[in-house]
């Protein structure tokens, strides 16, 4: 049996072969594969990526930019608007927070929780004959509250709200279960011009005290800075409850 | 011997002129060379199998080359270039493999 060269046989002997035309023929060729491809080969990485595109491929590819930049658009859009409708809204709460704060303030001197200051006027009543009764301090405070007062503290110890009641006791008044004794200081923050003509008029509060039968004496003195420091605890309504509004 | 230093020679010449693809070609180079490895994997194996001839190996190089460059063209003028350059790629390639595969036999037996 005639041995049959092997490939490998037959591969060493053709690189051993001087040269022939085959050798030349496939030489040419293989210089151009070679030549071909490393042109390719840095024509592609020299990456105009779009340069050779197809036309029907670059019409898709400007499409989906198309497309995306749209998309972009209307995102952009959306977030604008809920970028200014959070704006909107922190305003609004800005401004309900303000008002709420004001309103606070405005009650908390009313419900008497806080101390307040202020220019109003201190009226000083003495009763050296024991005539003086709620009847007229009520009447007082009532003409003081009339005349605008904001807020009202008597012998530094008393706070005047709404829930204040006043009785009749042994040697003095009795104010929110605080027994006082005269002389009866009233201080009241407001417009001091307006509290004193609120007090001194004929049958008013002053004329009723330096009246007979009461007998008594009123002084009554503007000042800039009244300072009233007592307060309440703000108390809890048990039965009432605020009505909704629609 | 020569036919190794051939290619070196291509790839050098490659290298060293850098020339720019002419524009026209650009869509037919690649697939070009793809075809042309295909003619020389087919060469190599007919080689290794002792059926090899000058002639057919330079014929059907150019043939192979021609013909990917002519399905491109087709394929760009029908509207389905992109698509058709895949298929052209994907068949050179199963061909390819299979000559690596004769050719890997004969070389290394395995």
């Amino acid at each position: 049996m005639p041995e049959e060269p092997s490939g490998r046989d037959r591969l060493l002997t053709a690189l051993k072969q001087p040269v022939s035309r085959g050798q030349v023929t496939v030489a040419a060729l293989l210089a151009v594969v070679g030549f071909a491809s490393v042109v390719q080969v840095q024509a592609n990485d020299r990456d105009d990526d779009y340069a050779g595109t197809r036309q029907q491929d670059l019409v898709q590819l400007l499409d989906s930019l198309a497309a995306a930049s749209e998309r972009a658009e209307l995102e952009i859009a959306r977030l604008e608007q809920t970028r200014s409708s959070l704006r909107n809204d922190t305003n609004s709460n800005n401004a309900a927070l303000e008002q709420a704060r004001q309103q606070a303030n405005v009650l908390s001197i009313l419900a008497g929780t806080v101390p307040a200051v202020g220019s109003g006027v201190v009226v000083t009543v003495q009763d050296p004959t024991g005539g003086v009764g709620i009847d007229q301090l009520l009447n007082g405070l009532e003409e003081l509250r009339d005349a605008g007062a904001e807020a009202i503290e008597i012998n530094n110890s008393v706070r005047v709200v709404a829930q204040t009641s006043l009785s009749d006791g042994e040697g003095g008044v009795i104010i929110d279960d605080q027994q006082l004794a005269p002389p009866y200081v009233i201080e009241a923050i407001g417009e001091p011009h307006t509290l004193e003509q609120a007090l001194d008029f004929t049958g008013g509060f002053i004329d009723e005290i330096e009246q007979r039968p009461v007998g008594g004496e009123v002084s009554v003195k503007q000042v800039d800075t009244v300072e009233i420091a007592t307060v309440r605890e703000p108390t809890e309504a048990e039965y009432a409850e605020p009505v909704e509004e629609e | 011997m020569i036919a190794g230093l051939g290619l070196l020679v291509g790839i050098f010449l490659g290298l060293l002129l850098q020339p720019d693809v002419p524009l026209w070609l650009e869509p037919y180079l690649p697939i070009a060379v793809v075809a042309a490895l295909d003619a020389v994997f087919g060469a190599l194996r007919a080689f290794l199998d002792g059926i090899f001839d000058d002639r057919v190996f330079v014929v059907s190089f150019l043939s192979n080359v021609l013909i990917a460059a002519l399905i491109v063209y087709l394929g760009d003028k029908l509207g389905v270039g992109g698509q058709l350059s895949t298929g052209v790629v994907v068949v050179l390639g199963i061909r390819i493999f299979a000559n690596v595969a004769a050719i890997r036999r004969h070389l290394l037996h395995a």
